[in-house]
């Protein structure tokens, strides 16, 4: 199995490699041959891995690749960590990316920097399988880092445009706050255990979780409970939790696919696989924990509201996977890690759809993408139109579909937490979730009917162009669509129940709410039969008739809302004023510290006075001094008398 | 009590004051001749407080000399002044230059 994992990981990067350095030279069909067939192939081994781990009986392997540095006892290695999770992650990964790598022929079609696109999708192939695969935190780091630097170049791929390069430097700078966090909690990892390898750190978890340790003096924390937040603010930026948000809106500047395969699918979804990962950890922390659901509830429900108000269909669907985010974030607080994971690979699959298909309406409306001027797009596009009902449906959870049994069981699960009976954060965790169902099914279904259904709002000149995308873009819509449709059906109970993950997911037996529910399930079948009888049924059915009665047929309500209901739309419109606060908060004080540091610090103190007044004032004592030197042989004989009287002064009165 | 030595310092005092009214004095030839006037009057100074302190009284008779000396000097030198003056319509010391090598 070695050599698999080593090509599964090498083999995109290769690719990223050729495509990138070469382009030039293999064109742009030998572009896009080189790496979807390195992708390919990394995607049917990471199949067949999971096939065996599922089937097979392959157990989970620990395998050390390469040591890289030694210092003092801290050993920096490269290795792989594939156990069941991983393999999950393996194949969601590579298959969304193998989709993404098809459908961008079709999407980046006439895009002057084709060849450049496929290497930076290729080198996040590599990354995040890097990430994932990971037996160390070093390793982590590192994949980490270089999704980030991926996405940021991605975000930025048109980079003459002025907003992609403020949103790519958005991304990055959001990205350093919750990476300056995870690297403390790595360090604290360090500074606790002395290691870096996940097996070490977990045997010593239980040592760790019995020190305290000083954050602030005076205060004593426990040590478990610093590293676990630290590490969760690392995942707070990479996912996208409020506060740390703001980045994954605008990141829709990128491209697409990539608005996809990166921000919907999979870079995004690291810190939650990175959360789960370290689940033996956060076990022990009751606070960490807490933080956790309480941060994913407040982005599960408030992110989910923004999407109501925006009319850009990549913003819609870009407030949506917060939203989404916010539910997994949720389930890893309730211990339902395992829900998370679930929810995590059915969103993977049904979000990169829907990006998937309005990159597909963008295409066709030639990259127009206000939903307001769109409508009625159904019986153009019919293949799109049906995977976007496929992807819409699945995520609100309509019963049978992928989302159904991944968020009906989160939010099941969060009902039976541990957190029951425990107050406000039971109660807040809750209710988002619940009340995320309503908003959930409101946006997409508001997208969905605005540009599918109703008048054709659009010019005429882009309206006589109208037509199906090609197939390299619907093939992979229809490929995601089938996993979308079914892939919740059939893994619910082997995922869920069956005690799928093993040792890669620990829960202690208190929290272990997923072991709990599993007593009362009766395989899918039974839950689709119960599925009207639970509330989140009715919510996502309300959210649906109610978007299609406000937008469809009494289109003119939204607006009497919107004129009556100002101040809450424009709190909305501005997305709470984070982006505000941050930008002439943070940004701007930032700013302003440098400019006082520049003008009054540098300037004025370091040049002006230190620098350049050494310079004048010696010019100006030189000034004063050349006065005394005249050139008269006079002035030089008095200088001399002077200094005699002096001497002679001296001598007599004080010697 | 008022010794040798304040004597010779008021003397010394004079002396420079004298000696850097010449030099720095660059425009009136007569601040010059009195400037010359007022050294030999420190000198003068310094002979008499000798004379005193020594009691040797010829120290005395040198500053009737000197000073006799003196005022036959100063009118030479006022008689110079005069006709330089009709000479040039000046008396600027800086202006006196028509031996510069």
């Amino acid at each position: 199995m070695y050599s698999y994992y080593l090509t599964i990981v090498l083999a995109p990067l290769a690719a990223a490699i050729v495509a990138g350095l070469f382009g030039k030279q293999i064109g742009r069909a030998g572009a896009h041959w080189i790496t979807i067939l390195a992708v390919g192939l990394s995607c049917v081994l990471s199949m067949f891995v999971l096939k065996e781990m599922f089937w097979g009986g392959a157990v989970a392997e620990n395998i050390h690749v390469y040591t890289w540095a030694v210092t003092d006892g801290l050993r920096m290695e490269v290795g792989f960590l594939v156990d069941r999770l991983t393999a999950l992650m393996m194949v969601v990964v590579t298959f969304v990316s193998f989709s993404v790598h098809i459908y961008t022929i079709g999407y980046m079609h006439d895009d002057p920097g084709y060849q450049r696109f496929f290497s930076y999708i290729s080198l996040f192939t590599f990354s995040m399988l890097m990430l994932v695969m990971s037996n160390n935190f070093l390793q982590l780091f590192f994949g980490w880092e270089a999704v980030g630097l991926v996405s940021y170049l991605l975000i930025g791929f048109w980079y003459k445009r002025e907003s992609a390069i403020f949103a790519n430097l958005k991304a990055f700078l959001v990205n350093r706050v919750g990476d300056f966090g995870f690297i403390l909690g790595i360090a604290a990892i360090v500074m606790f255990t002395g290691s870096l390898d996940y097996a070490e750190v977990f045997g010593q978890a239980e040592s760790v979780a019995a020190q305290q340790f000083e954050v602030f003096p005076g205060a004593p924390w426990n040590a478990m409970t610093v590293a676990c937040i630290l590490l969760f603010i690392g995942a707070m930026g990479k996912s996208a939790q409020a506060p740390l948000h703001v980045w994954l809106p605008d990141s829709m500047e990128g491209p697409t696919p990539i608005s996809a395969l990166i921000h919907a699918a999979t870079m995004v979804t690291a810190g939650i696989f990175m959360v789960a990962r370290m689940s033996p950890l956060f076990e022990l922390s009751e606070t960490a924990l807490a933080v956790v659901i309480t941060i994913g509830a407040i982005t599960a429900f408030f992110m989910g509201l923004l999407g109501i108000v925006q009319n850009d269909i990549k913003r819609v669907v870009a407030y949506s996977t917060l939203s989404q985010l916010g539910y997994m974030t949720v389930a890893l607080g309730a211990s339902a890690y395992s829900a998370a994971i679930f929810h995590l690979m059915t969103h993977a699959f049904f979000k990169a759809l829907l990006f998937l298909a309005a990159g597909s309406v963008i295409i066709a409306m030639h990259h127009e993408q206000d939903i307001r001027k769109m409508g009625g797009l159904r019986k153009y596009m019919p293949i799109t139109y049906w995977t976007a009902l496929i992807g819409s449906l699945a995520l609100i959870g309509f019963p049978g579909l992928s989302g159904f049994f991944s968020k009906d069981l989160l939010i099941e699960a969060v009902k039976e937490s541990h957190w029951h009976g425990q107050g406000a954060v039971y109660w807040i965790a809750y209710l988002s979730v619940l009340l995320g169902v309503f908003v959930t099914a409101l946006y997409s279904f508001r997208m969905f009917f605005l540009v599918f259904h109703g008048k054709a709002r659009m010019d005429k000149e882009t309206k006589s162009h109208l037509h199906e995308t090609p197939w390299v873009v619907t093939a992979p819509l229809i490929m995601l669509a089938i996993p979308s449709a079914i892939i919740g059906w059939i893994t619910v109970n082997d995922v869920l129940f069956n005690n799928y993950f093993g040792d890669a997911i620990v829960v202690s037996s208190a929290h272990d709410v997923l072991a709990h529910m599993g007593e009362s399930f009766h395989g899918s079948l039974s839950l689709l039969k119960h599925a009207p009888q639970t509330p989140v049924f009715w919510l996502a059915a309300g959210g649906v008739f109610s978007a299609w009665f406000l937008y469809l047929r009494r289109p003119d309500i939204p607006v009497t809302i919107k004129r009556k209901l100002s101040g809450i739309y424009t709190l909305l419109d501005r997305k709470y004023y984070f982006d505000d606060l941050y930008i002439k908060g943070f940004a701007a004080g930032g700013r302003g510290i440098g400019r006082f540091l520049w003008e009054k610090g540098d300037q004025l103190i370091i040049d002006g006075i230190i620098v350049n007044g050494t310079a004048r004032s010696v010019g100006k004592l030189a000034g004063v001094m050349r006065q005394i030197q005249t050139g008269y042989l006079y002035t030089y004989a008095f200088a001399m008398i002077i200094g005699l009287t002096m001497l002679l002064s001296w001598l007599i009165w004080f010697r | 009590m008022i010794g040798l030595q304040h004597y010779l310092t008021l003397s010394a005092m004079l002396f420079v004051l004298s000696i850097a009214g010449i030099i720095i004095n660059r425009r009136n030839l007569i601040l010059i001749l009195m400037c010359i006037e007022l050294m030999l009057l420190a000198v003068n100074f310094n002979f008499i407080a000798f004379s005193r302190h020594l009691g040797d009284d010829t120290g005395q008779v040198f500053v009737f000399f000197i000073l006799t000396v003196a005022a036959a000097e100063a009118a030479i030198g006022l008689a110079i002044l005069v006709v330089l003056f009709r000479n040039r319509r000046s008396i600027n010391v800086q202006e006196l230059n028509t031996m510069k090598g």
